[in-house]
């Protein structure tokens, strides 16, 4: 940003905030309905916002756990099938494994002050993003609009998101 | 570092342009460094923001995010985004003479 309207202050070093770039926009597909797919989607679609580029977000297949009201309260992390856990896989299937690996993770999560899924997803909302269902998904988990959070704009099939991501950056999650 | 002029003050830079010395800055310097962004007035609700992210910056040593603003600050999300368009972690951060925000969140 130039400032030479001002000849006093002509020399100043101010930073560059990149106002004039307005046509930068991303779109994030979230397809997976555990707790650690969530995090990843959520966390990089706060830092777009809060570089002022267009956002929005589509959830289809299991990532609509997500915004689903009765699911989204409760995602589970597992370490079956995850072996960056670093822990023997059998352990995975003794009864409240899940439960316990549920309850270490949203613990580290509020250790970092990063708020739950439901709350996250409000704050975005709050700042912009544009939250979008997906139609074929929506009808194969026989769920009705209502059922889905209130921040969702809208159940919309995938031609219409394609349509809506013209020219966007997309990043599947 | 470099030093930079604001309003005939000769304060410390970093490479982008914002201060490093949190006490160079003062209250009398923030509408000059809005000024310079394209925030031509700053408001009550604006003033609410920046000695919010002032005073928590002394107890934390770091420049709060939007959500701690929110939530801490009581200062609503969307009103940040009005208050300092497109950007308002960076922009706060800058009006009040403090680093960019460090955490993602």
């Amino acid at each position: 940003m130039t400032i030479t309207d001002h000849p006093s202050k002509a020399a100043a070093l101010v930073p560059d905030f990149g106002d004039e770039e307005t046509d930068r926009k991303m779109c994030f597909i979230c397809s997976k309905g555990t707790l650690d797919m969530a995090y990843p989607a959520l966390i990089m679609a706060n830092g777009a916002l809060t570089e002022g580029v267009e956002t929005h977000i589509f959830f289809t297949f299991w990532g609509l756990d997500m915004i689903t009201k009765k699911t989204m309260h409760d995602l589970k992390f597992t370490i079956l099938g995850n072996p960056a856990t670093h822990m023997p896989q059998g352990l995975g299937g003794i009864p409240g494994m899940t439960a316990m690996a549920t309850k270490m993770m949203k613990k580290q999560i509020a250790e970092l002050d990063v708020p739950e899924v439901p709350e996250f997803l409000e704050m975005l909302s709050d700042m912009g993003a544009h939250l979008w269902a997906c139609r074929m998904s929506v009808d194969m988990m026989d769920l009705d609009e209502d059922e889905l959070m209130d921040r969702v704009e809208d159940v919309i099939n995938v031609s219409e998101f394609i349509e809506l991501s013209n020219d966007a950056q997309i990043v599947f999650v | 570092m470099s030093t930079t002029t604001i309003a005939n003050r000769d304060v410390h830079v970093n490479d982008e342009g914002f201060m490093t010395e949190y006490d160079e800055w003062s209250e009398d310097l923030a509408p000059h460094l809005a000024a310079a962004i394209g925030i031509d007035e700053l408001t009550d609700d604006h003033w609410k923001a920046i000695r919010f992210l002032r005073d928590d910056f002394v107890d934390q040593q770091e420049t709060a995010t939007l959500r701690r603003v929110t939530k801490v600050g009581g200062i609503p999300t969307k009103q940040l985004f009005v208050l300092f368009p497109k950007k308002p972690a960076k922009k706060m951060a800058y009006v009040a003479g403090l680093p960019k925000p460090r955490g993602c969140v």
